[in-house]
């Protein structure tokens, strides 16, 4: 395998929790709720993760149990900001601080614990031959697959069927939404409750796929960076997955580097992926100063019937 | 109990049949909605906020296999029974003040700096710096130079925050989390590689300062003079606010900003200068923490002050009476998580405490503007 090879797989397989947490976002996001709560989900995600497969060693019981954190603390964040309609920033900020905390509280017993293999692998022989695609794709995990379905899946969900136009009149006017007759508030709950499901997998991903340890504060910033990663993916789920993966390359450049064998201290690669995400925002920013971002345009407003706009 | 109608009505606004079982002529209906009469929620409710995410935390203690009561009752005596433990509580208390009160200017005009965290390390950092570079100035000049140091660099990386938001449209949430990574990363580099103690043992951390580096403490105390930073810091926020042009401006971006434009103030001037003053403060805490209690810059100096500050702002509703209350709170809080730790329970239970406790509290604030009504 050559460089750029190696640095592609990488960059696919550290950039797959990003891309569940950003597909979770874009699906929150797109129904008109501001998420930030994604670092906590993804570290409550990873240690639910974490302890049920020590405890149980099943696969799909690990998976189910990121799954439930995700839509408890999904619907905590719904029942706050649809609901009661409080400030949507601070209920992600208060996700994210109770999700480090709890998530440290419950993980001290096992941190450090290694856990090996957990997903299968699915080998694809016949792609072996081929030159970049079978290093890619010969041997990827599940999980992997199931992000690539994913995509496919929200894409069309958005873009292509009925409940998803429901959803973006939902995330750009949800009063004419309601005229409609869509249901508004419950449209939200779902949404919510769906896209922290998959940022909770997001975390388990991260750790029994990239990391299979569990550390406090694994995500690293991590959740942020999906936050990023919505505004750059423009709320589109097929751009979500070039980004993550551009992001999962910063991630791992450093590494590389440093491999390689550089005078440069590893502090400052380690600073490489949150230099980026700044100076791809403020490139972003720049080139898009005259054009709408792309975002719901009811995104972080609270939507009560009753209220004259 | 206010808290009633939020968990009841998951419906939101949706009318709840209630007369069901009545003929068509005797139905009415529950309805929850927003009372216009009630502004503010009362000082009590914060109150009711803490004792409800108390008794939601206890559920985790109790799966840990500890009496919650037994718990919360070392954590309180660890941190308020004793002399040591209220001492301790404020030294905790005076960086969580300062960062709280440099995150409440910007949550005044709705500039959501979480990047206190950052802001403090690079403080820190500059401050260590004068100790490093201008080793034997006396210490009427060193501590001075050091102040001036860590505020200009809490002030820099606000700056790093306020520039892209200004300029280039970028959500100030990302970068100043993002910055926070940058400037720990930079603290991890110097006390792991040019400043480390080359005498101290392979020990992540600065030499020791020397007493014309640090601040004076009261007694024999850990309780130094950044205090005195603190106070003055936070009266003069209430002045500013209050009594100055300046403040005015600030309470009327916060009000409405649209207005604000429209009467002439400068919004981008303002975020970049309340971004600047916002990291100062933060700057200045991280000064005094190695100034004064920990007498070098060493890994890990900051137990999450700065996103604990976030919450003391909130708790506080960003008034600088309620800020002093809640910066001893929350000190008291990571005081009595450090205090548990010997019956076995990790530190990190005062991290689950404050994310509780600002859920319970946006939920209690929400909830108490809601009332039930029955209609039809």
């Amino acid at each position: 395998m050559d460089l750029i090879t190696q640095l592609l797989v990488a960059a696919l397989s550290s950039g797959t929790p990003l891309l569940f947490a950003t597909l979770g976002g874009i699906l929150i996001e797109r129904s008109g709720i501001i998420q930030l709560g994604a670092e906590g989900l993804m570290l409550m995600g990873a240690v639910a993760a974490c302890l049920t497969y020590l405890h149980t060693g099943s696969l799909a019981l690990t998976l189910l149990a990121a799954l439930a954190v995700g839509a408890a603390l999904g619907l905590i964040h719904s029942a706050l900001t649809v609901t009661l309609r409080a400030n949507q920033i601070v209920s992600g900020l208060a996700m994210t601080l109770f999700g480090t905390g709890l998530s440290a509280y419950l993980g001290k017993s096992i941190t450090g614990q290694p856990i090996p293999g957990a997903v299968p692998k699915i080998d694809l022989a016949f792609l072996e031959p081929v030159p970049v695609v079978g290093d890619l794709f010969a041997h990827l995990d599940l999980l992997t697959w199931l992000s690539f379905l994913l995509v496919i899946v929200l894409h069309l969900f958005i873009h292509r069927t009925s409940w998803g136009l429901h959803l973006r009149a939902i995330g750009d006017n949800p009063p004419t939404a309601d005229v409609m007759g869509i249901p508004v508030q419950a449209f939200r709950y779902g949404c919510i409750v769906v896209g922290s499901m998959l940022i909770g997998l997001a975390g388990a991903d991260l750790l029994l796929v990239y990391s299979p340890t569990w550390i406090e504060g694994m995500t690293a910033g991590r959740g942020w960076i999906a936050v990023a990663l919505i505004i750059f993916a423009r709320w589109n789920p097929l751009r979500a997955m070039f980004c993550a993966y551009f992001f999962g390359a910063m991630d791992t450049i450093g590494f590389k580097i440093q491999l390689i064998g550089s005078a440069i201290p590893s502090y400052f690669l380690k600073m490489i992926p949150y230099v980026v995400t700044i100076l791809v925002l403020m490139f972003l920013g720049y080139r898009n100063r005259n054009k709408p971002s792309g975002s719901p345009e009811a995104l972080g407003l609270p939507y009560i019937r009753e209220q004259r706009f | 109990m206010n808290e009633r109608p939020a968990t009841t009505a998951s419906s939101g606004a949706a009318a709840l049949d209630a007369g069901a079982g009545a003929g068509p002529s005797k139905r009415f209906s529950w309805r929850l909605e927003i009372d216009p009469s009630r502004k503010e929620s009362p000082w009590w409710m914060t109150f009711v906020s803490v004792a409800l995410a108390l008794l939601a935390c206890a559920a985790f203690i109790a799966a840990n296999g500890k009496n919650p009561w037994t718990v919360y009752e070392k954590m309180f005596s660890g941190a308020f029974a004793t002399e040591f433990g209220i001492t301790e509580t404020l030294v905790k208390a005076i960086p969580l003040l300062l960062c709280g009160l440099g995150v409440s200017i910007a949550y005044r005009i709705s500039v959501w700096n979480i990047g206190a965290e950052g802001q403090f390390a690079a403080g820190a950092i500059a401050a260590t710096a004068v100790t490093i570079y201008f080793p034997d100035l006396p210490f009427y000049a060193t501590i001075p130079l050091m102040a001036l140091f860590g505020i200009a660099a809490g002030g820099i990386w606000g700056a790093l925050t306020a520039i892209p938001k200004t300029y280039f449209q970028v959500n100030e949430l990302i970068t100043s989390l993002m910055l926070n990574y940058v400037a720990l990363l930079l603290l991890d580099y110097f006390v792991f590689g040019p400043w480390k103690d080359p005498k101290g043992f392979n020990f992540p951390g600065t030499p020791m300062f020397n007493d014309a580096q640090s601040l004076p403490v009261l007694g024999d105390t850990r309780l130094h003079f950044g205090l005195v930073f603190a106070l003055a810091a936070v009266v003069l926020y209430a002045f500013v606010v209050r009594y100055t042009r300046w403040g005015y401006e600030l309470r009327l971006i916060g009000a409405n900003p649209e207005a604000a434009k429209n009467a002439g103030i400068h919004l981008k001037r303002h975020i970049l200068i309340v971004m600047i003053v916002s990291g100062a403060l933060a700057g200045l805490a991280g000064m005094s923490e190695v100034s004064g209690v920990t007498h070098r810059l060493m890994y890990g100096i900051s137990p999450g002050y700065g996103y604990t500050a976030i919450i003391v702002a909130w708790i506080a509703k960003l008034h600088p009476v309620g800020l002093v209350v809640s910066s001893v709170l929350f000190g008291g809080l990571i005081v009595g998580g450090y205090s548990v730790q010997t019956m076995g329970l990790p530190s990190s239970i005062s991290n689950m405490l404050q994310g509780a406790i600002l859920f319970f509290l946006i939920a209690g604030n929400m909830a108490f503007k809601f009332r039930l009504r029955r209609s039809g």
